[in-house]
């Protein structure tokens, strides 16, 4: 993910900033159609939700989990270089940086955003 | 200018305004029931939580700008935004947050086993409503909802044509009702009274016409009420009522509507074999008395716009006249 010479940005993605939140969307996306499916194909009105809750907390550990090594690639890229040069630099390095930075910070929010979503199953225990 | 003295009176009259505009036969602040007490709590914490947070910026502010307007340590205030942008939010975020869901579980359980059923029909503009009958068969009645002091009541509710939403807001949450699905809310109430129902959520012109009279008493009383509802219309009394039911029938009212124990078996309408008893016409909008009756046979389409009734302007007054004092009868 991080490249070493960030003189060269004819490989530089932005797509790396927006896959952190991608993670939290597609961790809603699926955590949504399985409670749903669930209850209205299998467990019924009145059933428990107790495996589409296990299903959600797997789905949560793998989108914390890519969180996660995204966040680690995001803290090297942000660090290239010593750290030293001002990340909002018009210079390769200045936007290599600056990316890692959007990159780490777009990770947190994500991680905190997904960790929401998965509280609801926390308390909610039946379909109704 | 008026005096300090004066202008503080000015003050508590309108806080005491402001207060008294919380209660009511319709207000959320008001709890009268259990889910709706919860509600009233969760909002309160919220908005107090709202305030401390805003309360907390707006010092902030003015100590960065007024009080301490000198550079910083670059350190520490990246600490800091880190700290008070990111940290705190969060922090307190998943409090609040936390705490609504916990809320969540009591306000979506079904009303126990065995609790009074009311089916609920959401149509443009009015309710259906369907009791289980002293005798085990549905009674069909409108436009009101009698529930039991300090009993669930497990309440079935649907649409039959847009997405409606039933709501209460002294006694519980809100809840859709979507054509071709059933949704179940238990209501609790805890304080006897009548309230006010409405529909919470868009569904054509008359919406803002679209409300419920609701009433919590003790179940005996609902009993007794119930047991009067699934009667049959008494026969009118008064020879302007008799002419009036006559009217009825021959003017095609009984296409559209009910009168249990009379040929109108119409299921179009709300059912009136007791629209007299009331508390409110035209979905608990307007008044129950005779004027209110003549008016709305007359031009219904003034009193609520779009409304499925047609208007039945072309009848001699002395006809709409007779037609209202049968209608008044049906107690
Ligand atoms: C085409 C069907 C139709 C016909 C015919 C009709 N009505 Fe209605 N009526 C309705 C509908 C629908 C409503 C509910 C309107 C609303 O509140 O949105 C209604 C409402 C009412 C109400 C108010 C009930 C309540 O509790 O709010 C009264 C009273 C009434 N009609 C009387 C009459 C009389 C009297 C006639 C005959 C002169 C008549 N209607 C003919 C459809 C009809
Ligand atoms: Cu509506």
């Amino acid at each position: 993910m991080s490249p070493e010479a960030p003189d060269d940005e004819s490989n530089q993605s932005l797509w790396f900033v927006v896959a952190a939140p991608l993670c939290w969307a597609a961790h809603f996306l699926v955590s949504y159609a399985t409670v749903a499916v669930w209850c209205e194909r299998y467990a019924g009105r009145d059933g428990s939700l107790y495996q589409a809750r296990v299903a959600v907390a797997a789905y949560t550990a793998a989108a914390l989990g890519g969180i996660g090594l995204i966040a680690l690639a995001a803290w090297r890229r942000y660090q290239h270089g010593g750290g030293t040069e001002a990340f909002d630099a018009d210079t390769p390095l200045g936007r290599h940086r600056f990316i890692g930075s959007a990159t780490l910070l777009l990770s947190a929010l994500s991680a905190v955003a997904t960790a929401y979503s998965a509280l609801t199953v926390v308390f909610i225990r039946d379909c109704h | 200018m008026c005096s300090p003295a004066a202008r503080s009176r000015t003050l508590l009259a309108a806080l005491a305004l402001g207060a008294a505009a919380c209660r009511g036969p319709q207000s959320a602040l008001d709890p009268a029931g259990r889910g709706a007490d919860r509600i009233a709590t969760l909002f309160t914490i919220m908005a107090v939580g709202a305030a401390v947070v805003w309360l907390a910026m707006v010092a902030l502010t003015v100590f960065a700008v007024r009080v301490h307007a000198a550079p910083r340590v670059e350190r520490r205030t990246a600490l800091f935004i880190l700290g008070g942008g990111a940290l705190v939010p969060t922090v307190v975020l998943t409090a609040l947050l936390v705490y609504g869901l916990a809320l969540l579980p009591e306000l979506v359980a079904p009303a126990p086993a065995g609790s009074l059923r009311v089916a609920v029909t959401g149509e443009q503009w009015w309710w259906r409503v369907r009791y289980p009958g002293p005798d085990g068969r549905t009674v069909e009645l409108a436009n009101e909802v009698h529930l039991p002091l300090g009993q669930a009541a497990d309440l079935r509710l649907d649409s039959a044509d847009v997405i409606h939403s039933f709501w209460i807001p002294s006694l519980g949450g809100k809840l859709d009702m979507f054509p071709g699905r059933t949704s179940r809310l238990a209501l609790w109430p805890t304080r006897a009274g009548r309230y006010r129902g409405v529909c919470a959520e868009y569904c054509g012109a008359s919406h803002a016409l679209m409300a419920f009279a609701v009433v919590v008493e003790p179940r005996a009383a609902l009993d007794r009420w119930l047991a009067h509802q699934s009667e049959p219309a008494r026969p009118p009394t008064t020879p302007l009522g008799a002419r009036g039911a006559a009217l009825f029938l021959a003017d095609g009212c009984g296409a559209c509507h009910a009168v249990r124990g009379t040929p109108a078996a119409g299921t179009l309408g709300p059912d009136l074999t007791h629209v007299g008893s009331r508390h409110g016409l035209g979905a608990a909008t307007l008044p129950n008395d005779a004027g209110t009756f003549a008016r709305w046979i007359t031009h219904p389409e003034s009193l609520k716009p779009g409304v499925h009734m047609p208007a039945f302007g072309m009848l001699p007054p002395a006809d709409v006249r007779a037609l209202a004092a049968y209608l008044e009868e049906l107690q």
